[in-house]
């Protein structure tokens, strides 16, 4: 395995099982993330920074401005009080910039139902319970992504600051970077995909 | 010091918890995970379900005296169970918890009586079966241990 040259990406778990809580630390430790694991939807929130369960205005957190960045979450869906469909809501819904964030939903039970309403709401992943090492595997690509799509965002706010012309020039590496972003985007519409592991 | 025997009981008695059913795969992929970095990662796991389950347990057998006809929150501790037996490869103990489940829905509180009951010794034979397990491994060593497959 690659020794790693730059800071780990951090994953925040969050699920009510003590049990499970460790089963999913330890599986993402193996994997070589950073792991933060919490008890609760709310305490998730309280992590990333959003304070109050309530309607309360969103609040524009963004994401790289969290203490400790985190570059995932995965939440159990089955959770007393907020579950983790209402946790995936108040992260891809009613927040601003942490709805970049992936979201991966974890569940015992295999519900199509469920499955479809979490990826329509968002989520990027739903693994089925006891969740894998070989899961595991699946996580790096949606965080890729995800800092594809935010550097392109980055860009294109620097980019309208800037002369227009810059931006047809063929040969400028960063611009054909963003070009690139932009097709994938195109190419990979997210909410309409109904795989689940 | 000479750990063959040692070693063949070892291999002998998880056979055992997976050819009677106490055990599937999940208990393989949590070994899988134990490795110098997280020297006792399985029996930790295990303890944490031990814990976690005696208390669902007792609420359930509160819940069953002080709230017999609420069958959703019967069924909702028995989920919880479920979940976490699971986790830990505990295929007797998650079976039963099923048919707790099915008698909940059939709202048959006499079924969640008998099946609470089943779920208790089968719960008291793993952790039993479990703690001798892990006993064993405790002889062998850490250094043993992370060197051999026990499959």
């Amino acid at each position: 395995m690659a020794v790693a040259t730059e800071t780990p990406f951090h994953v925040l778990a969050v699920d009510d099982s003590l049990p499970d809580r460790k089963l999913i630390e330890r599986l993402l430790k193996t994997s070589s993330f950073q792991v933060t694991t919490v008890d609760s939807g709310s305490k998730a929130l309280e992590f990333l920074g959003i304070h109050g369960e309530d309607s309360s205005p969103p609040v524009s957190v963004h994401a790289d401005q969290l203490e400790v960045a985190v570059n995932l979450i995965i939440t159990d869906y089955c959770m007393p009080g907020m579950t983790g469909y209402d946790l995936l809501k108040k992260i891809k819904v009613e927040s601003t910039s942490l709805r970049d964030i992936p979201v991966v939903i974890m569940s015992s039970e295999n519900i199509p139902s469920r499955i479809n309403r979490c990826l329509e709401e968002g989520a990027d992943e739903f693994f089925l319970k006891p969740v894998r090492l070989s899961d595991m595997s699946k996580l790096k690509p949606h965080i890729l992504k995800s800092r594809c799509k935010e550097h392109y965002h980055q860009e294109r706010n620097q980019q309208s600051d800037s002369n227009s012309n810059e931006r047809s020039n063929p040969t400028n590496n960063s611009n054909s970077r963003k070009r690139k972003a932009e097709e994938n985007e195109e190419v990979l519409p997210q909410k309409n995909r109904s795989r689940h592991s | 010091m000479d750990y063959s025997n040692l070693r063949r009981q070892i291999i002998s008695m998880k056979k055992s918890l997976f050819d009677q059913g106490y055990l599937d795969e999940q208990f393989n992929q949590l070994e899988e995970l134990q490795d110098d970095s997280s020297p006792n990662f399985v029996e930790e796991v295990v303890a944490l379900f031990f814990k976690d389950s005696s208390r669902l347990l007792t609420n359930i057998e509160r819940a069953l005296e002080k709230y017999p006809q609420d069958f959703y929150r019967l069924d909702s501790l028995a989920h919880q169970f479920k979940g976490s037996g699971s986790s830990i490869g505990a295929l007797r103990m998650k079976n039963e918890c099923s048919m707790f489940k099915a008698h909940c829905s059939d709202r048959n509180l006499e079924g969640c009586r008998r099946s609470l009951q089943k779920m208790k010794r089968e719960h008291a034979t793993l952790k039993q079966k479990l703690e001798t397990y892990f006993q064993l491994l405790r002889q062998v060593g850490p250094r043993e241990r992370a060197v051999n497959s026990w499959k």
